[in-house]
């Protein structure tokens, strides 16, 4: 079995437009959510978000490509710009022909479709551009980084809803640890902060009209965020050879199904998550020093999630550091696990772990330490990052520090 | 004769519970009729849109909700207040 390694990190997301942008917010415990900038937000009763503000397309993007890019896309591609260009790969010859993208999304083109929506019911027209397919379709992003970057392996978007991006970059590890390919550029990327889109939450009544507060005794739900985390994940003796710096080792993964409900999670399902991420990782449970967590601020996953997590690390669980930074950013839903794996990286190079900000009292229903409000400076070997979906969907990553 | 609240409100959970409205007792929770949190956001729906109200609840601690769903005729109450409120 092959290494595999990150050798390039990008994003957009609430707390900035760049990975050192980002990570300065998560170590000072920034707030990124704030009132919603979107059409007929008057009509919304959850008015909040992790947006991305100060956001003008056509600072990065000519006509032409703007009539093909949906929100999601171009945060994807903004992203990718940052990953790869740190990576230093150029992708060509027998390297591009192996090497693709594999990319999670919930919902794609979701403000596409809000717009077109509009036109056809709302304004009366009986006539959409020409462009609405390729626009809205999940797998946009994940084409046009493959024609961006003459990425010619396999390529394609995973869609399990919160899951998603921890699920794609999934597939980008073992594709490279089987020995399939030497390159992959992997994560996630969602935009639904839209009337449409915040509406269909706003529906399910588990949305905070405040504040995302996870693990906090009094929180009342998660706060929707939008973005895109991409990385460049790597076969460790490639990486090497070219002398590229080493972020972080891709050490495990693990996927399972609750088999039980459609939007309440499972304390077993998630457990046997990251429990058989660290069998894969070959990690005891004294060997993780830190844990991302899906941490969403709603009563039902926060109080699962650590039940879930002292059952795996059984006493290792009071030395346990497990935050989430969904309090920063908002829960940016398919690409949510990309986003928060930044922290991940943060912890094993930097040794600084994120805070879930916030945090106003204890639970007693998440006795764990989940580093309240201020980010901590810890030397950690190894990380977990969590992601549990709705439909009862689990997909958990292991990583090492290189 | 014209529907009342408590037959319209009756209705909806019945529905949801899949059972005759002349099988719905007063003092029914709604963990009784066999209705979990998903069918209590769908019924609160349904209870919005038959009268045009705003039901105050939030499914991360529906006990913390203005809304009070302990019983049958509780919700019912609950549902006439708001409608009168919204006269008002």
């Amino acid at each position: 079995m092959k290494r595999v390694v990150i050798t390039g990190a990008g994003t957009i997301n609430a707390l900035g437009k760049s990975v050192p942008a980002t990570l300065e917010a998560m170590r000072e415990g920034r707030c990124g959510i704030g009132p919603l900038d979107i059409r007929d937000v008057d009509r919304l009763s959850v008015r909040i978000g992790g947006q991305v503000l100060d956001y003008d397309p056509e600072d990065h993007f000519n006509r032409q490509q703007i009539v093909l890019y949906d929100r999601f896309t171009q945060f994807t591609l903004l992203a990718a710009k940052e990953a790869i260009a740190q990576s230093g790969l150029v992708f060509e010859g027998d390297l591009a022909a192996h090497a693709g993208v594999v990319l999670g999304t919930a919902g794609g083109g979701v403000t596409t479709w809000d717009d077109n929506y509009r036109a056809v019911y709302e304004e009366g027209k009986n006539r959409v551009h020409p462009f609405v397919v390729p626009k809205l379709m999940n797998n946009a992003s994940a084409s046009h980084l493959s024609m961006e970057y003459n990425l010619k392996g396999p390529t394609f978007t995973v869609a399990t809803a919160c899951s998603s991006s921890n699920h794609a970059m999934g597939q980008a590890f073992h594709m490279i640890r089987s020995g399939m390919t030497r390159a992959m550029v992997t994560g996630g990327s969602e935009s639904m902060l839209c009337f449409g889109g915040v509406k269909a939450w706003e529906g399910l009544r588990v949305m905070s009209k405040d504040a995302c507060r996870p693990f906090s005794l009094g929180r009342n739900g998660m706060v929707q965020g939008e973005g895109a985390g991409i990385f460049v994940f790597e076969e460790y003796d490639h990486a090497r050879a070219r002398g590229a710096e080493i972020l972080a080792e891709v050490v495990g993964f693990a996927m399972t199904s609750d088999a039980s409900d459609i939007v309440m999670p499972s304390k077993q399902g998630a457990a046997r998550a990251i429990g058989a991420a660290m069998a894969d990782a070959r990690l005891n449970p004294e060997d993780v020093g830190y844990v991302n967590a899906h941490g969403t601020g709603t009563a039902a996953n926060d109080k699962t999630e650590c039940a879930a997590v002292a059952d795996v690390f059984g006493h290792h669980a009071d030395d346990l550091m497990i935050s989430s930074t969904k309090s920063m950013h908002g829960h940016v839903i398919g690409g949510t696990g990309a986003v928060e794996l930044l922290a991940c990286i943060m912890a094993l190079r930097d040794g600084v772990i994120a805070p879930t900000i916030g945090y106003e009292e204890p639970d007693p229903e998440c006795a764990l330490d989940v580093v309240p409000n201020e980010a901590r400076e810890a030397k950690v070997d190894a990380v977990l990052s969590n992601a549990f979906a709705f439909g009862g969907l689990n997909a958990v990553l292991a990583l090492r520090r290189a | 004769m014209p529907d009342t609240i408590k037959t319209q409100v009756i209705r909806i959970i019945a529905e949801q519970a899949v059972v005759e409205p002349e099988d719905v007792r007063m003092d029914q929770t709604l963990d009784d009729l066999g209705i979990d949190s998903l069918g209590l956001v769908e019924s609160i729906f349904a209870i919005e849109e038959a009268f045009d109200i705003q039901v105050p609840f939030n499914a991360n601690d529906p006990s913390a909700s203005d809304f009070d769903i302990s019983s049958v005729a509780a919700i019912i109450g609950a549902v006439e207040g708001l409608v009168a409120d919204q006269k008002a």
